[in-house]
């Protein structure tokens, strides 16, 4: 009698299995995602291979090229259509040089639900921003000088460009906390958040990075003008934060 | 529960025995040990990288020290590991190109091989060649201008030896030596090699008397990506390890006769790129740079910051080459200088653990 029960149940659930299953809006279906860091210019997908060789022409008109890029995305957090949160990271350091470093999360569950929403930091925000914190981060040479404000950089974007005279030069765009004066300091991440989504299965969310934007809007950055020795440069770093806030986009496929 | 209990003892046996191999000395047993890592370590790194195929026992750490100053490794006997990784100067050569058994000489200065066990990226020479430390140790060994041995040869003269194969057996289980046995130990050895109380750290520990005015300042210099900007690559307050263990072009040649990197990727955009040594025990590790082309530390200093020559690899953390560097002042420079040697640790080159047991 024991077992009839026990092959009832059986049937039961698997019947409720299948019709789960078979739900038109898949809202009882976990939510499997990964996350894809890509950058581009303008459009155009950049890679690793564009390391050093692709030519990239700046809203004021230098012609540059990207020998790194670096940078850190942390507290990613998808909101369901409850206005539930869920963090799906701490913090990601992408490396162009290293496409492992471009997927996070994959294999994340999120429980069956409509999700519409997602925000994330680019950087750390002022609670995380921890000096010396994240043994990862340390070894990787993340740290921003304690004199800057401490804590980590955001980005590295290393190249050069061509001055007037045809010759190349360096530049370090390097965005962190922002120093205003000595002990005086600003906070300078950006928190992206973007409430158009709408999906209720597996999904790969792809935060896009243009780096074009890096250097145009609002304001049009003359390398010639602001190339090296930007960290503790109180007005580099505000107006990378500027130009920071129309760099990122999110698409969920 | 008797049958149980009965089947668990039966299985161990089976297991035992069948961990004995034929040759092997039927009292096997080692000894695990744990590195002892220095408080600065602890509090900001990772935990070292250990092989899960080679872990740490103290039987494979005195095999290996053993070999580390073995001269029968060598071709005809006279050079060993230590050979061209003086204990005094913290591991490394103090010519600027080691001569091997030949009278060959190289074009490279001997490597720094302390904290390898936080080396994450596992890559070694100046130009990466090697992955992992065992895999390092396999070249010197049969290098016609090192050791200039074959591995057969060196495995057979160990092999005749009264002594090696009773300590192959004690560390690995078997008195069969094969060079994959020699290098694992050898790699365990040095990874026992650990330096990390330096006056620096000791600073950074809390010992604020640890580290004068003028070494305090060359720290600031250090950090200041307007004047030294040393920091990203060789290491900060949060990186004790003094180097990002990756690799650069750090300006010293308009051209190059060893393209270092390049030569291993074949990729034009690697040449003249060479590795990031650490910039602990510079005290006594000169010559400086991947030919030990600077015999002093202020030639290192002058290098970046008035000589830095344009190249297309050139790092762009290389700035103001047009006028060779970051034009520091002679102060800031014998500030630069005192807080670099504030890394140095005179009890890692006498540490009694590293030297010769022979």
């Amino acid at each position: 009698m024991k077992k009839m029960k026990k092959i009832a149940l059986l049937f039961m659930l698997s019947i409720a299995m299948v019709s789960c299953n078979d739900d038109d809006d898949n809202t009882q279906q976990n939510v499997s995602i990964q996350v894809n860091l890509t950058q581009n210019w303008d459009g155009t997908e950049i890679t690793e291979a564009d390391l050093g060789t692709t030519v990239f022409t700046n809203q004021n008109g230098e012609n540059l090229k990207i020998t790194r890029l670096r940078y850190l995305i942390s507290k990613v957090i998808i909101y369901n259509s409850f206005g539930d949160a869920i963090e799906v990271n701490g913090y990601n350091l992408a490396d162009l040089s290293d496409d492992n470093s471009l997927i996070f999360a994959k294999g994340t569950v999120l429980p069956p639900g409509t999700y519409n929403k997602i925000s994330f930091v680019y950087g750390f925000n002022e609670e995380d921003n921890i000096d010396n914190e994240y043994p990862d981060l340390n070894t990787a040479e993340w740290s921003w000088p304690d004199p800057l404000g401490g804590g980590y950089h955001f980005m590295q974007m290393d190249g050069t460009y061509v001055d007037p005279n045809g010759d190349n030069q360096p530049f370090n765009f390097h965005n962190g906390t922002a120093r205003v004066s000595d002990g005086v300091f600003e906070q300078n991440f950006i928190t992206v958040t973007v409430d158009n989504l709408s999906f209720s299965s597996s999904s790969v969310i792809e935060i896009k990075m243009n780096l074009a934007e890096w250097f145009k809007n609002p304001n049009t950055w003359d390398l010639n003008q602001m190339s090296t020795g930007l960290m503790g440069n109180y007005d580099a770093q505000i107006m990378m934060n500027a130009n920071g806030q129309n760099v990122f986009s999110i698409t969920v496929e | 529960m008797k049958y149980k209990f009965a089947l668990l003892v039966l299985t161990s046996m089976f297991m035992l025995s069948c961990s004995s191999d034929d040759d092997s000395s039927p009292s096997y047993v080692t000894t695990p040990v744990e590195l002892e890592i220095p408080q600065i370590f602890e509090n900001l790194l990772l935990p070292p990288s250990i092989p899960s195929n080679n872990p740490l026992t103290e039987e494979g750490i005195a095999l290996g020290r053993k070999l580390f100053y073995e001269k029968l490794l060598s071709g005809d006997g006279t050079q060993a590991c230590a050979s061209c990784h003086l204990a005094e100067n913290a591991f490394v050569d103090p010519d600027r190109f080691s001569t091997g058994i030949t009278g060959a000489v190289g074009n490279r200065n001997s490597m720094p091989i302390y904290n390898l066990a936080w080396n994450f990226e596992d890559k070694y020479f100046w130009d990466g060649r090697a992955i992992g430390i065992e895999g390092q140790a396999l070249g010197p060994v049969e290098n016609p201008i090192e050791m200039n041995n074959t591995w057969p040869n060196a495995v057979a003269t160990l092999q005749a030896t009264s002594t090696y194969p009773d300590l192959f057996s004690k560390a690995f289980g078997t008195s069969t030596i094969t060079k994959e046995l020699v290098t694992k130990a050898i790699a365990q050895f040095e990874r026992t090699m650990i330096s990390g109380n330096s006056r620096f750290d000791k600073y950074l520990l809390g010992d604020e008397t640890a580290l004068t005015a003028s070494e305090i300042n060359g720290f600031d210099i250090f950090m200041d990506e307007s004047r030294g900007d040393c920091f990203h690559c060789h290491g900060s307050d949060a990186n004790p390890l003094w180097t990002d263990n990756i690799f650069h072009n750090n300006g010293l040649d308009s051209s190059f006769e060893d393209i270092g990197l390049g030569m291993v990727t074949g990729d034009p955009l690697d040449n003249g790129k060479f590795k990031s040594p650490s910039l602990r025990n510079l005290a006594y590790t000169a010559p400086y740079m991947h030919d030990g082309r600077f015999a002093t530390l202020e030639e290192v200093i002058n290098h970046y910051s008035e000589g830095l020559v344009y190249s297309e690899t050139i790092d762009p953390l290389m700035k103001n080459i047009a006028q060779g560097g970051a034009l520091l002042n002679e102060a800031d420079k014998a500030d630069l200088k005192a807080f670099l040697l504030s890394l140095s640790e005179p009890g890692f080159t006498t540490n009694p653990d590293f030297q010769d047991p022979n």
